[in-house]
Formats: structure tokens, C-alpha cells, sequence
């Protein structure tokens, strides 16, 4: 008898756990309502943005897995750590840090076809991901580049890869402008610029060798000052860059350029790239007022002279110093129709728009048809830095740096002052 | 450095016990010193170093607070203005990325005065440097 109760007794609790289980189930799936302060952001109408992770570190680039996890490289070890995996495992809109690993910090970090890649400022590391999206052996990656420049400035190393198992690689040139002294007043600029043979360009590289290096990397671009955004867009089959621009043409040359023009000057520019392209620096710089290529004042320019040489064009040239430092081409079905295939640029903001106030600290859209502009860009998630005008860049609270699109389409967003990322979705009605 | 150290306690002296009466030869060189400072400093460091003398992040080291620019080793700082820097070094707890320019076509006394104006700007309140300092260790440094 007593048995018996027991018994039924345990059937009735599993029931009720059962019921309990699947309610709050559905209970936490009811509990992701819209943030009511739009995490601090101002989005387009119809959009929605909310915290889905804090205080993670320097998260600089982030990647969502096909599973809905995401994987966030740190510019500076936290606890000794450089990469955070992180799952929103009860579903409450809320992501928990998984697992930390990678003793190395940097920007880079990328997914295709089973693997993960991250890199430091020197190297390349891959790691084979399981059908759940986890890394399997978070110790022991294969090394797949290894020796780059890092010459401090400049170096991070951001990735994208080919379905054709390439991976693109940036290597920033240590060098504002290829000086004989870097950033003096005075000093000629180099010519030819030893600096790319090195640096100053893409480098592709197979996904699956260990240990490659200049000796047998392609240098697939030149040209190129640091690129931190890039893109493979899969409908065109081709890589797409944002490079930041030079720095400093008041102070380095103040008899042919007031501190105005410095402020705006040059562009901040967004390249489709062939192989073999050259996008001309340190030769020319991008004035997006006269819409040309001018030579740069190491080189003769005077802020007027074009350069004759064959450097390729920007696609789009956005204001001077904004630090482009994601791009993303929406390939995702939540957004609206004049999202897809469109770029979304996160810029980290500018700091040498003194005595102007400073500029950027948001994510842009650039419409795209068949892998050119559409339309003007916009802005489209503002609001990162939490102050109205930003007069020195460590007023920002927040500084966009990263770019993922998730599974379902939303599209999240890292920031490396505090290591904030932002989930921005399109919520259907 | 002595007499570094001299003139800013003549300074502080002077401001609390004359501070209306008369203004003392050392400190109207100071502040001169100060105006011109200011001049090299909008030309030369402003666009790196900001306005409010707070740099850039992980790019360019603040000099507001800055325990080196704050502090006795006038050699070093002077160094790094005719020299520039290219190393990656921990400064107060924080490591930089961008190139220090190198500004050897400095006169010893724009070089003191810019010196003088970044120490005692802002928070900063530490001794100012004489062209004398700089002439001196300008010859040690080449």
C-alpha cells in the first residue's frame, strides 16, 4: 500500500514536473520582451536592440555559429583567456559565458565549414567545431599562419574566408604614411614603401596548412593602410575591405593643410578587391569632396594633384577617421527586403577629428544590388557612446568594433570598451 | 632640477602670500613659458594627445596623470620628444599601439616649454623644465 502511494505519488510529481518543465519552458520563452531602453540605441523604427552578453573584456571581432552560440576574441587576456564562448542555454535572450580559452589576445575570428579561426597579431589558429558548434580541443589548435608582422601599430589580423578554402588575412602597415621616421614632421616618404612588401595588404592562405608564412602566402591586395573590416560576399563571389584612412596632415604638413581639413580628410573607404588590386597607400589618399585620388604631401601632393597611377577606386567613402572596423554583408531573411544583401559597417569612431568633435561610434548600412552601393548609406544602430558629442574618444562608453549575423537572421554587434554585445533584431508582428 | 623645484615653490609661495601686489619676473616667464608650450603643443601633440591631454585608448598614452610626464626623469622625456617611440611599452598599467613622432627640429626652448605646459596642465602640477635641462640632455642623447 505504501508502496503503491509512493508510487503514484512519483508519477504525479514527474507529471508535474513535466508540465512545470514544459510551462516555463514556454513561460521563458514569453520572458524575451522587448528591452524597454533599446539597449541604449537608437535603431530603425521596427527594430529592436537589447544586451545579450556584459563585461566580457576587449571583445573586438565576434561570430555567431550556425547553433545560435557566439565566439568573441579579446584584444587583452581576461583571467588569461582570449577567446569567450558564449550560449544563451535557457533560452531567456540571455547569453552565459560557456567556456573561456586561447592563450593568445587579438581581433580576428571567423567560422566556415566546421572549423573555427582566430588570430593573434602574428598567427592563425584553427580549431575543429562539433555538430553542437563547440570547439572539440580547445587546446590544441592547428597553427595555420604563423610569423606575421607585429609591429604594435596596426597589427591586429582580421580574417575572412572562401568557400574555395582560402582565408584572407589583413596585415596592417606599421606606418601612418611609409615616412622614413613614421608620423615626423619632415620626413620623406619612402619610395618605393619597403612596407608592403610585408604589410600594408590581404594575404590569402590555404584554410588546412600548418605553419604558412610570407614564404607561401599570395599577397592577394596591396595597397591597403589596415584594413580591420572585411568581408567575403558570397554573391559576388569576391572580398570586400573598409580601410581607415591616414592620419595627421595638419601636423605633419601645416603649411599646405589647416587642422578643418585634417579633421575631414581623407576618406574612410570601402573596397570590392581583385586579386592583384592596389588601392594606392601610401601613395594617394581618398578625398571624398572631390571624389578623386590625391597624392599624399610625402609624395608631392599638395591636396589637389591626382595621382595617375592605375589604383582602384572606393566603392563608398564615408567621412575622415570614423575607424571602419566591421564589415558585414546581411544575408539573413528577418530584416526587412532592403537589408539583404546589403553592408552593415560597424565604425568604432574617430579620435583625430580634434578640435572638431570626434565622429562615427555607430553601425552603418549601405544598401547593395548585385555588389554595388544602391543608395546613399545611413546610419543605422547610433548610440554606443552614450554621450551626445563625443570630444575625446575615452569619453565613449561603448565603441562598435564587431560584427555576426545569427541564425535567425538578427544581427549582434560587439563593443571592446566593456565588452558589451548587442543582439538588433526585426521582431515580426 | 633643483631649480626646477625652486620655482614652483616660488610659484605656490608667491600665490598665497602676494597673490595680488606684484607679479614676480620668475613667474612671468613661467607663464610665457606656458603660452608657448601651448603653441607647440596645438601643433605638434593636440591631434594625438587631445585637447584635454587624455590621448586615445590603446593608441596614444594620456599625458594628463601620466606618471612619466609627471615625473623627475626629465631625460626621458625629453628623449622621447626628440626621438620619438616605437617600442611597445607598459605605461601605467596600459600598453599603446600608435608611433610617437620624433621632433628633433625643436628648439631646446620650444622642447622646454611644451614640456613645461604638459607638466602643469590639466591635473598636472610638477617642476618646470629650463632650455638649460634640455640643451644638456639633448647632448646626451645623440
Amino acid at each position: 500500500m505504501k508502496k503503491r502511494v509512493l508510487f503514484s505519488l512519483s508519477i504525479i510529481c514527474a507529471a508535474i514536473n513535466f508540465v512545470a518543465a514544459n510551462d516555463s519552458t514556454i513561460a521563458t520563452a514569453k520572458k524575451i520582451v522587448a528591452d524597454p531602453v533599446n539597449a541604449g540605441l537608437k535603431t530603425p523604427a521596427g527594430f529592436s536592440a537589447s544586451v545579450v552578453a556584459d563585461n566580457l573584456g576587449r571583445a573586438r571581432h565576434i561570430v555567431a555559429t550556425e547553433q545560435g552560440g557566439l565566439y568573441v576574441k579579446l584584444e587583452r587576456l581576461k583571467e588569461g583567456k582570449g577567446i569567450v564562448y558564449l550560449k544563451d542555454a535557457d533560452g531567456d535572450g540571455k547569453m552565459e559565458i560557456t567556456k573561456t580559452f586561447a592563450n593568445y589576445y587579438g581581433t580576428g575570428i571567423a567560422i566556415k565549414k566546421g572549423y573555427l579561426y582566430a588570430s593573434s597579431d602574428q598567427d592563425v589558429f584553427r580549431y575543429k567545431l562539433d555538430d553542437k558548434g563547440d570547439v572539440i580541443d580547445t587546446e590544441n589548435p592547428q597553427r595555420i599562419v604563423k610569423g606575421l608582422w607585429d609591429k604594435r601599430q596596426h597589427a591586429s589580423k582580421s580574417l575572412a574566408l572562401d568557400d574555395a578554402g582560402n582565408i584572407y588575412v589583413n596585415i596592417g602597415a606599421p606606418s601612418n604614411s611609409c615616412q622614413e621616421i613614421d608620423r615626423t614632421k619632415g620626413s620623406k616618404g619612402m619610395s618605393p614603401c619597403p612596407i608592403l612588401d610585408s604589410a600594408g595588404g590581404i594575404w590569402q592562405f590555404k584554410v588546412d596548412q600548418a605553419d604558412q608564412g610570407y614564404h607561401n602566402g599570395v599577397r592577394y591586395a596591396t595597397g591597403l593602410r589596415n584594413v580591420v573590416g572585411l568581408d567575403w560576399n558570397k554573391q559576388e563571389n569576391k572580398l570586400y575591405v573598409t580601410m581607415h584612412g591616414r592620419d595627421m596632415l595638419y601636423t605633419l604638413y601645416p603649411d599646405k593643410f589647416d587642422t578643418t581639413v585634417s579633421a575631414e580628410l581623407p576618406s574612410e573607404t570601402l573596397y570590392a578587391i581583385n586579386k592583384g588590386d592596389n588601392a594606392g597607400w601610401p601613395y594617394v589618399y581618398y578625398d571624398h569632396f572631390q571624389q578623386k585620388k590625391i597624392v599624399s604631401p610625402e609624395y608631392g601632393g599638395d591636396g589637389k594633384k591626382t595621382s595617375s597611377e592605375n589604383f582602384i577606386d572606393p566603392l563608398v567613402a564615408f567621412p575622415a577617421h570614423m575607424g571602419p572596423n566591421a564589415l558585414l554583408f546581411y544575408t539573413g531573411n528577418q530584416f526587412p527586403e532592403k537589408y539583404k544583401q546589403g553592408a552593415f559597417i560597424a565604425f568604432h569612431g574617430s579620435w583625430n577629428r580634434s578640435p572638431l568633435p570626434q565622429e562615427g561610434y555607430y553601425v552603418v548600412f549601405v544598401p547593395f544590388k548585385n555588389g554595388k552601393p544602391s543608395g546613399k548609406w545611413e546610419v543605422f544602430a547610433d548610440g554606443f557612446s552614450g554621450t551626445g558629442i563625443v570630444k575625446n574618444p575615452r569619453d565613449a562608453q561603448h565603441r562598435p568594433c564587431g560584427l555576426t549575423q545569427g541564425p535567425d537572421g538578427s544581427l549582434y554587434v560587439s563593443d571592446d570598451v566593456k565588452g558589451t554585445i548587442y543582439k538588433i533584431s526585426y521582431p515580426s508582428k | 632640477m633643483k631649480f626646477g623645484y625652486s620655482i614652483i615653490i616660488v610659484l605656490i609661495t608667491t600665490a598665497f602670500i602676494v597673490p595680488e601686489k606684484k607679479t614676480t619676473a620668475v613667474q612671468s616667464s613661467i607663464k610665457a613659458s606656458l603660452e608657448r608650450g601651448k603653441t607647440v603643443y596645438l601643433q605638434r601633440c593636440m591631434a594625438c594627445h587631445q585637447m584635454d591631454g587624455g590621448g586615445v585608448p590603446r593608441l596614444n598614452p594620456p599625458l594628463d596623470g601620466a606618471s612619466k610626464v609627471k615625473g623627475n626623469d626629465k631625460l626621458y622625456l625629453v628623449r622621447v620628444i626628440i626621438k620619438g617611440m616605437t617600442e611597445r611599452v607598459e605605461l601605467d598599467g596600459e600598453y599603446y599601439d600608435n608611433n610617437m613622432s620624433a621632433n628633433p627640429d625643436l628648439t631646446d626652448i620650444q622642447i622646454a616649454d611644451v614640456l613645461t605646459y604638459i607638466r602643469n596642465n590639466w591635473s598636472n602640477k610638477a617642476s618646470a623644465v629650463t632650455a638649460a635641462e634640455v640643451k644638456a640632455a639633448r647632448a646626451k642623447i645623440k
